[in-house]
């Protein structure tokens, strides 16, 4: 078979383009071992650093005393903060416009907190010399209530306790960070005084930590010969820490390379800039040889950036008949010693403000006040778009309360609220404009699927059964409908550090037809150098096999915000389609210039341009990348490539139907889920075998929060689950299957029509998990009960509940 | 600290070297001989990530001293590559039922998976995921590595058959 015999149907499959679900090529190295993450890398007389840190949670440091580490011998270095200060780098500022301590500069906040860096010839020594510095602390009063925090007198942050005016707004006392108000406040408590029905709840979701299974880390080579660092790290946006890290050290930008290898894991982790990263760069330039640090899952788990920690005070009004007329929501949010969560600068709490869920509620309410608490900074969204899975939790849980408060079937209550497909876009009370969505045939479908009707008679039946004392096992149904807010975002309100939130994509054509693209995003495995070909096989016609895929090289990657919040296929991927038809429409001139016909004459067809009324004389792709490096053509410059850098008009609404159908053992609080259905819409998909996967891991994510992982602090502000031991990620052993399914509702805004699927299953999963949970007891009264669900907090409802005898 | 002079069999081919005693196995094999195919993911043994074949066993080489294994024949995931550098059935069936996201727990999750199918080539499900829970993965949710493990045994039972 060749061009000509081939049907556009069989050209197309060749192209393995949007749709297939091709293999990855990733994975080719990743299966031999042949990946290269940051602790691989091996430089010519590399040195290793090792942070001596705090044990207590509030403590004044008296003093630190080098000597007895400094004389081991192979120890190089014992930096501190009196080494960083004439450099100012002793604070480095936080992607929430705090500051926050690179090591502790008088007092520490939190258990854990960097205290001194030592530099060694190997990982052994620097561990053994970091046990020998020695620090006298002075223990304060700890700190680990937000609530008393508020009203306490002990004073955290002693550097801004003066300060009456933080980055975001006035502060109501010296442990408060910023108050954030959304939505109308009178016309909600008005609405709230006159409602047929009000449930007012208090949902907590609990502080839990991303937990990649790679930690962080970095390698920083400052070569003073030609005055120029390169770092390597653990960085989900490399670009964003190239300027971060030329802005705080004084390097030109232009002297800076900053690499992200292939990166094990992200989930918002690598998110933030660490302590490690600044000090691997001091000690490089301090002692002209590469520098390498690399965390230990303890240090990851006290000291990088934690998630969520939200208590969100909720009321919700409603007609008797169910119709949802108001929503209020204040949120207390604990952010630890600094305020370093990764939001973009507007939005203090993140996206919070999507609260109003995939619920035409004409009235709404959210305020969110941020607290210092002696607690590890960090705030990042784990899996999700700044704080939606916060959000997404509230609302499911208030539409939970609201079901039993009216005693009607949640199922029911959801539908008969669920905005409408002609109400598209959607402007929703608390100021976002939804783009595209159909809720409720995803939501008959999912009911359907899982033959919702017959569960409930199947769960009736099994009260029955329990009340005469014929089982001990509850059966619970856990609904969940959401709608993610994804793909930040737009220049004119989404910004990092004053860094607009577009995103890029640069494509060069070989002059034999195939092509390499670099994108300002990175993969942390979600397969990018898989998918992002996948759209230019389809918008250019070549094959996906042929293009290389490039990320995570500021010298060689156009600039770009990173990947985290869902916001690669969005935003890159939109740069990405739009590179490719300014490759395509330059290829368009070309094509018309060989077939000696006008540019108006020749229309595209898979894989190349044809002479309209004559499919017989045609160009393919490839024949005009050739031409486009050896023909000069008048009016043309020579070559073919293009470079995009995309600013989204808004963002993209994803959204999914998830069911649950959990056991219950009243007697051990053991839980197993028989059941898990996902339904995501992320508009056109572009790859399904990889949306699966992401759906899996993504449910898996929210099933180890919503079932037992959290950070623990006792009242000492020891972290109490510093351990994989006692940090819980499930095994492939309590872990389900599930069954993944899926509509399409394209964004209209978006080239290809694409929303971003990553962290939609982690946002549908938490709460979908957590009220399979609250269902099965709530036949025995049960209205709010905490997460995690751990087989002891369960056993706990149900004791509370009066099932054990 | 004084050193000690081990010899091991990885992959194959003899290599040697010297360590301090407190020497973990795990950077004895990134470090000096840079196989750098095992992970460290925990150091607690949780995780996995650092799982090497030694002397027909699953370990964690992240809580192993390379004193304790002197003298063993040792496979990491590198040695499980077929000899003409194509991939191996495992590492070909993990790609082929997308079986692994960001790469970092696979060299431990095939490693451990090779010597599953060595103890039971005709694993059920449920044998599958009771035999690989000593290996933590964040990405997938488990449910492709199962499919993966599932069929790669089917891969070897069928490649075993034709070779008899």
């Amino acid at each position: 078979m060749n061009d000509q015999t081939m049907t556009p149907e069989e050209r197309a499959a060749n192209l393995k383009g949007m749709g297939s679900s091709r293999k990855r090529v990733e994975d080719v190295r990743f299966t031999q071992g042949k990946g290269n993450y940051v602790d691989d890398i091996k430089l010519d007389g590399m040195l290793f650093g090792d942070f001596v840190r705090s044990p207590y949670a509030h403590a004044r440091v008296v003093s630190v005393n080098k000597e007895a580490a400094l004389a081991q011998p192979g120890v190089i270095a014992v930096l501190t903060a009196e080494d960083l200060a004439p450099l100012g780098l002793h604070w480095m500022p936080t992607l929430a416009g705090d500051k926050q301590m690179v090591l502790a500069d008088g007092k520490v906040l939190f258990q854990g907190q960097e205290v001194a860096f030592v530099v060694a010839e190997d990982r052994y020594i620097a561990a053994d010399a970091a046990e020998l510095v020695e620090v006298e602390y002075e223990e304060l009063p700890v700190l680990t209530d937000p609530f008393e925090a508020l009203k306490s007198d002990v004073v955290l942050r002693e550097d801004i306790a003066d300060q009456t005016e933080g980055a975001h707004g006035p502060r109501k006392h010296h442990n408060h960070i910023f108050t954030w108000e959304q939505g109308d406040k009178d016309a909600t408590e008005a609405i709230l005084a006159e409602a047929d029905v009000v449930a007012e709840e208090m949902v907590y979701y609990h502080r839990t930590h991303p937990c990649p299974l790679e930690t962080c880390g970095s390698v920083a080579s400052m070569d003073k010969v030609t005055g120029k660092l390169t770092l390597y790290g653990t960085f989900q946006a490399p670009h964003a820490i190239r300027t971060v890290v030329s802005l705080i050290s004084g390097i030109a930008e232009h002297n800076i390379r900053v690499i992200s290898p292939d990166i094990g894991g992200g989930f918002g982790n690598k998110v933030g800039a660490y302590a490690g990263y600044v000090c691997s760069v001091v000690a490089s330039i301090v002692t002209g040889k590469p520098v390498k640090w690399v965390e230990d899952r303890m240090e990851n788990l006290m000291s990088t950036a934690f998630a969520r920690d939200y208590w969100m005070q909720g009321k919700i009004a409603a007609t008797k008949d169910g119709k949802i007329t108001g929503l209020w929501c204040h949120t207390t949010a604990d952010h630890g010693g600094f305020d370093a969560c990764a939001d973009p600068t507007k939005f203090p709490a993140g996206f919070m403000n999507i609260c109003t869920g995939s619920y035409d509620i004409p009235t709404a309410y959210l305020a969110v006040d941020g607290v210092y608490t002696n607690k590890a900074p960090g705030g990042v969204a784990y899996r999700c778009s700044f704080r939606v899975t916060e959000a997404a939790y509230f609302i499911e849980r208030m539409i939970e309360v609201l079901a039993i408060k009216l005693n009607m079937d949640a199922a029911e209550l959801r539908r008969i609220n669920f905005i409408k497909a002609d109400q598209f876009p959607y402007q929703s009370a608390l100021g976002w404009e939804y783009d595209s969505g159909d809720y409720h045939t995803a939501w008959d479908k999912a009911l359907k699927a899982v033959d919702y009707d017959g569960l409930r008679a199947e769960q009736a039946q099994r009260v029955e059964e329990f009340k005469a004392g014929k089982t001990r096992k509850l059966l619970g149904i856990g609904l969940t409908h959401f709608t993610e807010i994804v793909g930040a975002g737009p220049v004119k309100n989404c910004d990092i550090l004053g860094l607009g939130m577009f995103d890029s994509c640069e494509i060069r054509i070989h002059p034999t037809g195939s092509a390499i693209a670099r994108l300002g995003t990175i993969s942390q495995g979600q397969g990018h150098a898989t998918t992002f070909a996948q759209i230019i096989a389809s918008e250019i016609g070549l094959p996906a096999d042929d293009i290389t895929l490039e990320e995570g090289d500021t010298d060689t990657a156009p600039y770009g915000l990173g990947t985290y919040g869902s916001r690669s296929t969005p935003v890159a991927g939109a740069a990405t389609a739009m590179a490719a038809r300014k490759i395509r429409a330059k290829a368009q001139m070309i094509a018309a210039y060989l077939l000696e016909v006008h540019d108006d004459d020749v229309e595209w067809d898979v894989d190349r341009f044809s002479v309209k009324g004559a499919p017989e004389r045609f160009k393919t792709m490839k024949e005009i990348a050739f031409a486009a490096y050896n023909q000069a053509i008048p009016g043309l410059e020579p070559g073919l490539e293009a470079v995009s850098y995309y600013d989204p008009p808004n963002m993209t609404y994803p959204f999914g139907a998830y069911i649950c159908v959990m056991e219950i053992d009243v007697d051990t609080g053991e839980w197993d889920v028989r059941k898990f259905y996902a339904l995501d819409d992320c508009g056109t998909r572009i790859n399904p075998m990889i949306i699966d996967g992401q759906v899996h891991g993504g449910v898996t994510e929210a099933l180890a929060i919503a079932m037992g992982q959290e950070i623990a602090y006792d009242e000492m502000g020891n972290v109490k689950t510093g351990t994989l031991m006692d940090f819980f990620l499930p095994t492939a052993w309590e872990t389900p299957n599930y069954i993944t399914d899926y509509t399409v509702t394209p964004s209209p805004h978006h080239p290809i029509g694409a929303k971003g699927v990553g962290e939609s299953p982690n946002v549908g999963g938490v709460p979908c998990f957590s009220n399979a949970v609250h269902d099965a007891f709530r036949p025995f009264g049960l209205v709010q009960s905490h997460m995690p669900h751990d087989h002891w907090r369960i056993w706990k409802i149900a004791n509370g509940l009066g099932m054990h005898g | 600290m004084s050193k000690m002079h081990v010899k091991l069999t990885v992959n194959g081919k003899e290599v040697e070297g010297l360590a301090e005693p407190r020497t973990l196995l795990i950077h004895f094999l990134r470090e000096d001989l840079k196989i750098t195919g095992p992970h460290i993911g925990c150091e607690t043994s949780h995780c996995g990530a650092c799982t090497v074949d030694i002397d027909g066993k699953s370990v964690k080489s992240c809580t192993t001293f390379v004193a304790q294994v002197n003298g063993a024949d040792i496979t990491t995931v590198e040695g499980l590559t077929n000899d003409d550098g194509s991939l191996g059935v495992l590492q070909e069936m993990f790609r082929e039922h997308h079986g692994l996201q960001c790469g970092f727990c696979t060299p431990g999750m095939i490693t451990r998976a090779h010597r599953l199918l060595q103890e039971n080539p005709n694993p059920t499900e449920e044998e599958i995921r009771f035999g690989m829970a000593g290996n933590l993965c964040r990405c997938t949710g488990y449910q492709n590595i199962v499919k993966a493990i599932s069929a790669s045994a089917d891969m070897l039972n069928a490649q075993k058959e034709a070779a008899e």
